[in-house]
C-alpha cells in the first residue's frame, strides 16, 4: 500500500486522512506564515523607525542637532521605572533629549505622552503618542483635534511656578477642555513628572559625567 | 446558481452581510465613527473576503466535512495575518489608518459564514464573485452608517478620506456644518446601535412597501383578469 492511498477520494472518511489533512494545513500556513514574516520583518522594522523619526521630529526641532536620533538612545533608571532617552546631538554635545512619561488618563488607561527637552530643561514640544480617552471630550490632547497640546512648548519648571504646573479649575495656567478635566489635567501632572525627571538625572541624560556647575536644572 | 449577476445583486443587497444576515455587527459598531474608518475597514475585509473565498473553494474537494471549521479557520486567520504583515510592510500609510482594524477582519464571523455556506459547496469564480459582492455589501453598509454618524456626531462627511485614499480624493472630504459642536453619542457605541436600528426599520419598511404593492397588483389581476373563478 502507498503512502498516498489516503489521499483518494474513498480513504476521505478514515481518521487518518483527517489528522494528516488537519495537519497538513496548519504545517502549510505556518510555513507562510514564516516565509512571510521573513519577507517583511526588515521592512516594517525600517517603517516603524521612520514613524518614531517623525514623532521625534514633532517635539525636538530640526536645528537642535546633526545625529540619528532614533539611535543614539541611553537607558535611564528612574526608581522602579527605566526610561528610553533619545539624544540629540550637535557637534557631539547633547543638545535637547526626548523621552515619553505616561499618564493614567480617564477610567485609568494610560495616556502615552512624548517630550522633548532642551539643555536648560525648556520643553521644545510635548505630543501624544497614544490614548484611550473619550472621543469628542478627553480627545482634545490630540494635535489633530486641538492645539492645546501646544501650550507646553517654552514651558519649564519656573516658568510657570511649580504650584502653577495645573489646570486653570486647579488655580493653574492650562486651559481644561469643556466636560474634561481628568484628561488634561492628567496630561499636565505628567509633563511636570517629566520635567521633574529631567531635573533628577540632568547629567545622565546630557551624556555629562559632571553636572555643570552654575547651570540652573 | 451560476448565475454571476444574481450571485452579485444577493450580495451586495438581497443578503447583505449587515441588513439581511445581520452579520459582523461588532467591528461595525467599532470603525463605524466617520464614512472613512467604514470605507477603509470595508476594502480590507473585501480583499480577505475574496482571498479566503478563493482559496476555500480552490480546496474544497480535499476538505471533509468532519474537520472544516477548523481548517477555515487557520487559512482565513492565516490570509488577514499575511494581510496585516503585507500592508504594514508596503503600504505603511495606509496601515497608519487601518492598522487597528486588521486583526479586526479575524473575528469577522461574515468570512467564515461565506466559506462555509457558499465557498465550500461551489466552484471558484462563483465564489470569488460571491466574496467580493459580499465584501463590497458590507463596505456600502458600512460607509452608510459611517456616513450617518459621522454627520450626526461631527457635521462632517469622509473626514480624512485623503489619508486613507491619497490626495487625489481630498475633495471627498465635507464639512457641512462649520464650528459643530458635536453630538457625542452618535460616535459613542450607542450611537451605532441606533443608526443600524433606524436604517433596519427603513429597510424592512420599505421591502413591505414594495410586497404590498406587488400583492395589490396580483390581487387586481386575478379579480378583472381572465383567471376570474364564476
Amino acid at each position: 500500500m502507498n503512502l498516498l492511498d489516503i489521499f483518494k477520494p474513498e480513504h476521505r472518511q478514515t481518521l487518518r486522512y483527517q489528522v494528516v489533512l488537519l495537519g497538513g494545513v496548519a504545517l502549510l500556513t505556518s510555513a507562510v506564515m514564516g516565509i512571510a514574516d521573513r519577507l517583511t520583518r526588515t521592512d516594517i522594522a525600517n517603517r516603524q523607525m521612520e514613524d518614531l523619526q517623525a514623532t521625534l521630529q514633532q517635539v525636538i526641532p530640526a536645528g537642535y542637532y546633526d545625529n540619528e536620533l532614533v539611535r543614539d538612545t541611553a537607558t535611564i533608571q528612574d526608581g522602579e521605572r527605566s526610561v528610553v532617552v533619545y539624544r540629540a546631538r550637535k557637534a557631539g554635545q547633547v543638545q535637547a533629549v526626548c523621552y515619553q512619561v505616561s499618564a493614567p488618563g480617564y477610567g485609568n488607561t494610560a495616556i502615552a505622552i512624548i517630550m522633548g527637552v532642551d539643555r536648560n530643561g525648556t520643553l521644545l514640544g510635548t505630543r501624544i503618542v497614544s490614548h484611550n480617552e473619550t472621543p469628542g471630550l478627553g480627545d482634545k490632547i490630540e494635535l489633530s483635534k486641538s492645539d492645546w497640546i501646544l501650550s507646553f512648548t517654552g514651558r519649564s519648571l519656573s516658568n510657570p511656578s511649580p504650584e502653577k504646573w495645573a489646570v486653570k479649575k486647579d488655580g493653574g495656567v492650562f486651559d481644561q477642555f469643556t466636560g474634561a478635566t481628568i484628561t488634561p489635567r492628567a496630561v499636565v501632572k505628567a509633563v511636570k513628572g517629566g520635567l521633574e525627571f529631567f531635573a533628577a538625572h540632568r547629567a545622565a541624560l546630557l551624556d555629562e559625567a559632571e553636572p555643570v556647575t552654575g547651570a540652573k536644572p | 446558481m451560476n448565475d454571476y449577476r444574481s450571485i452579485f445583486t444577493e450580495g451586495l443587497w438581497g443578503n447583505n452581510v449587515v441588513f439581511a444576515q445581520m452579520l459582523a455587527l461588532c467591528p461595525l459598531m467599532a470603525v463605524t465613527t466617520t464614512a472613512t474608518n467604514g470605507l477603509g475597514m470595508g476594502l480590507a475585509t473585501t480583499g480577505v473576503l475574496l482571498a479566503s473565498n478563493v482559496v476555500i473553494a480552490s480546496c474544497r474537494n480535499f476538505i471533509t466535512p468532519d474537520v472544516r471549521i477548523p481548517v477555515f479557520v487557520l487559512l482565513i486567520a492565516s490570509l488577514v495575518t499575511l494581510a496585516d504583515m503585507a500592508i504594514n510592510a508596503w503600504l505603511h500609510e495606509l496601515y497608519k489608518v487601518l492598522g487597528l482594524f486588521i486583526p479586526l477582519i479575524v473575528v469577522n464571523c461574515s468570512v467564515l459564514g461565506r466559506a462555509e455556506a457558499f465557498a465550500s459547496k461551489q466552484p471558484v469564480s462563483a465564489s470569488a464573485v460571491d466574496g467580493l459582492a459580499m465584501g463590497l455589501g458590507y463596505t456600502l453598509a458600512l460607509i452608510i452608517i459611517g456616513g450617518c454618524r459621522e454627520i450626526l456626531g461631527s457635521a462632517t462627511l469622509f473626514a480624512h478620506a485623503s489619508l486613507l485614499l491619497g490626495d487625489g480624493f481630498a475633495f471627498l472630504e465635507t464639512t457641512l456644518i462649520p464650528h459643530y459642536k458635536g453630538f457625542l453619542l452618535m460616535l459613542l457605541p450607542p450611537g451605532g446601535f441606533l443608526v443600524l436600528g433606524f436604517l433596519l426599520a427603513g429597510k424592512r419598511a420599505m421591502e413591505r412597501r414594495v410586497q404590498q404593492r406587488k400583492e395589490r397588483a396580483r390581487s387586481a389581476d386575478l379579480q378583472y383578469g381572465h383567471c376570474r373563478v364564476p
